[in-house]
């Protein structure tokens, strides 16, 4: 038994993050923080992947939350970060919490259509009122920081550090839940459920926690990506946005809670330089890439990594 | 207060649309219990084959009225372009995966897919309209429609006849039954399963591309089209039961109806209403409603 290395690697990467941002180009600081809110959603995906399950709805939440952020920033003039991204958090966790009880209850493809349904909902709301922006959806001011406003230079470089300790505090989180009992449970259910009902867990309840985390990390991812790119639009609930999520997931893996991470920002990279290079054929680059990590790494590229260390 | 004649004549012409744009969804997923999100681009692929195919033919000085054997036409040539390549070379290793990968590797495909498009027309909007004004209107209740509708509502209704004959009646589609029930059971009785593999998924792209080619006359073909397609063919699909023929037809009705009914009467809720409808099944009867029991296998 190896010793658990990920806390320390989670404290150095966020180090890495503070000292190295000061060197990164403001684009690059973008980049990275729009990694740490997709990570957060794909980190909420990771967990339920783990017990089997591909939620193609993901966005519902991601949407809550940008809208929780945008509304706060435009009703009451809230703009410090922070508090954008656990309100955006817990009202997704609230909704999931009672649409939870309809979709424990589901299993593979359905599940999927499902949850993709419920995001389509929302977005067929959003875009037809006109008090959220209708299709245009609105912009944002750039975020506050406990409530300071830091200039123009050091905005991106504040949000981005805030972005980092957020996204790597949850991963921390979620890897302690990961070695609690009910963590523990995910992939026990993947695995043969009807064993874990004849251990005396209960699936339904496992998998309901599960998903209530998941609304919650998109939630919060969703507020910060609000607060990033400064603009939300009903785009973020449509079935693509789930689409990527899910791809991320895919392309990193369940192996760590680096991963989705990691995963993020490879993702954001190749986006960058495919849309770079061609914008044309981007999507044609992205989709090749979601092919050759479903044929050659089946498990994320988190397999990696894990492979060379046991050679 | 509007009529209820308006909102059954939309609601129809709507209804026949989303039948031919969905039955192949439910086809592929039937026989191959695959979701294809490649359908969308299928859709994408016929509408800009029909558009630009018949731009030619007319620009030609050939006979307008031969454009609607062009818009099939179209939708044939895509068709057999992509489809047998998508499923000899891609697919047809992956059929031992689990539902959802297969699923992701379609999405990838349509990712793919999406680009192949642009490359190929390029990402100017197309618009041939003479197909849809060449017959002229009737008239429904003070109300004008162009008769091109008709034509939809009879290609879904002959498609509809047509499939069910050839899966009820046929001796292909006797066989088919029998590889839907249990795939290796039939190859080892020496049914060519690989060639229905690729019969079925080609047919059901098929017809995605073919209501693509006969919508471009109606509307501008942008990139980005079949976007939309995919989710409503799901909804349409998973209402009436994946997997099942009745259930595309009644998926369709359902769907077109309550769209139609809401555009009418209740404009801003015409999305939600939509998926309202597909969750509110889910919840209620998971396996849609055109749906039998399924039997466990050990």
């Amino acid at each position: 038994m190896t010793r658990d290395r990920t806390p320390l690697l989670l404290a150095a990467i966020l180090a890495a993050v503070v000292a190295g941002g000061l060197a990164l180009p403001q684009w690059a600081l973008f980049i990275l923080t729009v990694a740490c809110a997709q990570g957060l959603v794909v980190l909420g995906l990771m967990l339920l992947l783990r017990a089997g399950l591909v939620s193609f709805g993901q966005a519902l939440y991601y949407c809550i939350g940008a809208y929780t952020a945008g509304g706060l920033a435009r009703a009451f003039k809230i703009g410090d970060i922070f508090v954008q991204m656990f309100a955006g958090s817990a009202l997704a966790a609230l909704v999931a919490l009672v649409l939870g009880f309809l979709l424990a209850r589901y299993r593979g493809i359905f599940f999927g259509l499902l949850s993709l349904a419920l995001s389509m909902i929302l977005y067929g709301l959003i875009v037809k009122s006109e008090a959220l922006g209708s299709t245009d959806g609105f912009n944002l001011l750039p975020s506050t920081l406990f409530g300071v406003r830091p200039s123009a230079a050091w905005v991106r470089y504040a949000v981005a550090v805030a972005a980092a300790c957020v996204a790597l505090g949850a991963a921390f989180l979620i890897h302690r839940f990961l070695n609690t009992p009910l963590g523990r449970l995910g992939p026990a259910i993947k695995d043969n459920e009807i064993r874990v009902e004849y251990m005396g867990a209960s699936v339904r309840y496992a998998i309901h926690v599960n998903y209530v985390i998941a609304a919650a990390l998109a939630g919060a991812g969703g507020a910060l990506a609000a607060s990033t790119v400064g603009h939300i639009d009903p785009e973020m609930a449509y079935w693509t946005t789930s689409g990527e999520f899910v791809f991320i997931a895919i392309l990193a893996g369940t192996g760590s809670v680096i991963a989705p991470f990691l995963g993020a920002l490879i993702f954001g990279a190749i986006h960058t330089i495919a849309y770079d290079v061609s914008p044309n054929t981007w999507q044609l680059s992205m989709g090749a890439a979601l092919l050759l990590a479903i044929v050659f790494l089946p498990e994320g590229l988190w397999s990696l990594f894990v492979r060379r260390k046991a050679a | 207060m509007v009529q209820v004649g308006p909102v059954l004549v939309d609601g129809i012409i709507y209804s026949a649309w989303l039948f031919i744009a969905a039955v192949g969804l439910t086809l592929v997923y039937g026989v191959m219990k695959i979701l294809n999100v490649t359908h969308g681009s299928f859709y994408a692929l016929g509408a800009y084959a029909g558009a630009s195919l018949t731009g030619v033919w007319l620009a030609r000085g050939l006979p307008p009225m031969l454009s609607y054997a062009v818009l099939l036409g179209g939708a044939l040539l895509v068709t057999l372009v992509f489809a047998p390549v998508i499923e000899r070379g891609l697919l047809r290793f992956m059929y031992a995966k689990d539902e959802v990968v297969i699923l992701l590797v379609t999405y990838a495909l349509f990712l793919i897919l999406e680009d192949t498009i642009k490359l190929i027309w390029g990402v100017n909007p197309y618009f041939v309209a003479e197909p849809y004004a060449l017959l002229g209107s009737f008239e429904v209740g003070g109300l004008r429609y162009p008769t091109y509708n008709l034509i939809l509502v009879g290609l879904a209704l002959a498609l509809a006849a047509g499939l069910a004959w050839t899966l009820r009646a046929t001796r292909s589609g006797k066989l088919l039954a029998a590889v839907i029930h249990d795939p290796e059971m039939s190859r080892a009785l020496g049914v060519n399963v690989d060639r229905f593999y690729l019969v079925t998924f080609s047919l059901g792209c098929f017809l995605a591309a073919l209501g693509g080619s006969f919508t471009s006359p109606t509307v501008s073909v942008v990139p980005g089209l079949g976007v939309d397609v995919i989710v409503l063919s799901f909804a349409v699909v998973v209402i009436g039961g994946l997997g099942s023929l009745p259930g595309a037809a009644l998926g369709a009705v359902i769907v077109g109806l309550v769209r139609s009914a809401s555009v009418h009467y209740m404009p801003q809720v015409e999305l939600f209403v939509i998926y309202f409808v597909m969750a509110m099944v889910l919840a209620f009867r998971p396996r849609g409603l055109f749906s039998l029991a399924e039997p466990r296998r050990i």
